[in-house]
């Protein structure tokens, strides 16, 4: 058999596929928070939580409703977007004009209640989502055998990143976005309606991190926690990244999963911690992330 | 005679201020000293090491701006370190168990601050943040920490080899008294030159930059002080409990202590007493009710609602009305 350094190769691409899948989520993540940070100077700390509450209504969905996965993969992010936009018309508007803090520890508060009301319904054990019967199955590549589902994952996750990256960056309705989030002021001046911008942005991207719980729903256990720990490897992602960039964000998330990956080959014990480690050095040398301006 | 009558009205106001804060100060170590007649010494401990966890934690936020998300770190650092050692040398004596853990924490808050400080405001709370789920990590998986089960059976001990400490009301003076110099350092800290400059780097980095300080020293430093006292909360705590948890190394618990802090007033010196008591006791009152899974979702929305409507917190609130209606 191939080693790699004292490696078999199939374990190696298998860790290796298996930190690109975690990687395509950290990217989804950190692009949602991108977003959000980008209009509304908001850390959404109840980003985690929105993740998992997509994560749980599919699951909820199927269970009770008979809603397949397709349908969810459409269904549960508009719904959970939409509920994201209310309560960025009847919540976060009120403290916009504050101290940006206020809005990381509103969020915060939001998400324990999020998180606290669904573990007394639901429990902490995880539950698990059956993988849609047209996704079963994988391919043998040669060289390792890639499941069907986790193929999807990576070709759906990379498709969302870069058509939202496509939109930001080369639409006028991500002009206007970019606009508004140099000058509000100004924009409102020109026409545009920047509170409707504002709350159709955070709804978007409370959207993609519901779009990435469906994803993850027949991966990783469903459990009301499992938004929470994910969270803060995102925003050490996002630090490394350099939070203004969508960009930054994409490549950032996909290249710490791949990292993240790699250890859990060679050194386990400090794959949880990798991560942090990347982040400390990044900021010794560049304090504004990778792909951050020096603000 | 001469004296009195160069006082200025500005100085004589002062003077009366600082005498009325000082009868304050008096009442409330009164009310310290015979809290343990009236209610459970070991609520009354739990309560002390939380505020004074959440007063360092002020000191960061409240007078220099810091929003520390990950100052569990320092708290469950100076845990484990005080629990280990009291607990694998029979021969150390309380008082220098927690001194140690102080340590512990201060040098971690050194290397966490330097990186830290680095970035401002939203950075740099996840940037603490992060750091902290390292340090988690950590714990989970030092040989000496017992992971998931926590560190328990630490000795209790005699404090200077002479007071027993496994007696409640011996134990809650000693607390008492650990609260009250952490208290102090903090109540100096605020009240000095170098509290001045924290709070001119609070209202106006850059022109406190401009003015010639060295901001980044400054805010170096009060981190440090922040996180020792966190240290030397959680020290104490794990004396008082013969046990060092991961909930103390938690996120969560990064999150609690700014509750506390927010609910009781950020940037007022008994804010975060009041708001640990409070939170301390809403805790031990909803676990033994029915509510009791509901803990995370009240404490949610206490969050939610503090930031919406009183964000000067209740100390905070009720000094606002005092100085409009009693001027």
């Amino acid at each position: 058999m191939t080693m790699i350094f004292g490696v078999p190769l199939a374990v190696f691409i298998g860790q290796l596929m298996l930190g690109l899948i975690n990687g395509a989520f950290y990217a989804l993540l950190s692009l949602g928070l991108a977003v959000i940070f980008g209009l509304l100077k908001i850390v959404n700390f109840a980003h985690g939580a929105q993740y998992m509450l997509g994560a749980v209504a599919a699951l909820l969905g199927l269970q009770y409703l008979g809603i397949n996965y397709w349908v969810a993969l459409l269904l549960v992010p508009l719904v959970i977007g939409g509920l994201g936009a209310l309560i960025e018309r009847l919540i976060l508007r009120r403290i916009a004009h504050l101290d940006h803090l206020y809005g990381l520890l509103l969020t915060f508060g939001l998400a324990l209640i999020f998180e606290g009301v669904l573990v007394n319904f639901l429990g902490v054990s995880g539950s698990s989502y059956p993988i849609p019967a047209s996704l079963q199955g994988g391919f043998q590549l040669g060289f390792m055998f890639l499941p069907t589902y986790r193929g999807w994952v990576l070709v759906a996750a990379l498709g969302v990143c870069l058509a939202t990256w496509f939109i930001i960056e080369r639409t006028r309705l991500g002009a206007y976005l970019r606009a508004g989030t140099e000058n509000p002021a100004l924009m409102q001046a020109f026409g545009v309606n920047v509170p409707q911008l504002i709350t159709l942005t955070y709804g978007f991207g409370v959207a993609l991190a519901a779009f990435a719980g469906v994803l993850a729903a027949p991966l990783y256990p469903v459990s009301p926690t499992m938004g929470s720990s994910l969270l803060i490897v995102v925003f050490a992602v996002v630090v490394i990244g350099g939070m203004g960039s969508i960009l930054g964000a994409i490549v950032t998330g996909l290249g710490m999963g791949l990292i993240e990956g790699l250890t859990k080959v060679y050194y386990p014990e400090a794959a949880n911690t990798v991560i942090f480690l990347v982040m400390v050095v990044v900021l010794m040398l560049r304090p504004a992330g990778l792909f951050g301006k020096e603000a | 005679m001469a004296i009195t009558q160069t006082l200025t009205p500005a100085m004589q106001r002062r003077r009366k201020a600082q005498r009325r804060r000082c009868a304050l100060y008096m009442v409330l170590i009164a009310i310290g000293l015979a809290a343990p007649f009236v209610a459970y010494p070991v609520f009354l401990m739990k309560v002390l090491c939380f505020a004074l966890f959440a007063c360092a934690f002020n000191l960061l936020l409240g007078f220099a701006g810091l929003l520390s998300f990950g100052h569990a770190a320092f708290l469950a650092t100076g845990g484990y370190v005080t629990g280990t050692l009291l607990a694998n040398h029979p021969g150390l004596t309380p008082e220098l168990g927690i001194l140690l853990g102080t340590v512990a924490a201060v040098v971690l808050g050194i290397l966490f601050g330097a990186l830290a400080i680095r970035r401002q405001g939203i950075y740099f709370a996840m940037v603490t943040l992060a750091l902290a789920q390292m340090v988690y990590f950590f714990f989970v998986q030092a040989p000496f920490t017992g992971g998931e089960d926590g560190l328990h059976g630490v000795p209790r001990g005699e404090l200077f080899g002479l007071i027993n400490l496994r007696d409640n009301l011996n134990m809650y003076y000693f607390v008492f008294a650990v609260f009250l110099i952490g208290f102090a350092i903090i109540q100096r800290t605020v009240h000095s030159p170098f509290g001045q400059v924290l709070k001119a780097i609070r209202e106006n980095e850059p022109r406190a930059l401009s003015l010639g300080y060295n901001v980044d020293a400054y805010k170096l430093v009060a981190f440090v002080i922040s996180a020792g006292l966190a240290g030397l909360a959680g020290a104490t705590k794990s004396v008082v409990f013969q046990l060092a948890s991961l909930t103390d190394a938690h996120w969560h618990m990064s999150g609690e202590v700014i509750l506390m802090t927010l609910l009781g007033g950020v940037g007022t010196l008994f804010g975060p007493l009041v708001g640990a008591g409070l939170v301390v006791g809403l805790q031990t009152q909803l676990a033994q009710s029915p509510l009791g899974n509901w803990v995370s979702v009240i404490l949610g929305a206490i969050f939610v609602i503090c930031v919406l409507s009183f964000r000067s917190g209740i100390v905070g609130e009720i000094g606002l009305i005092v100085r409009k209606n009693f001027k």
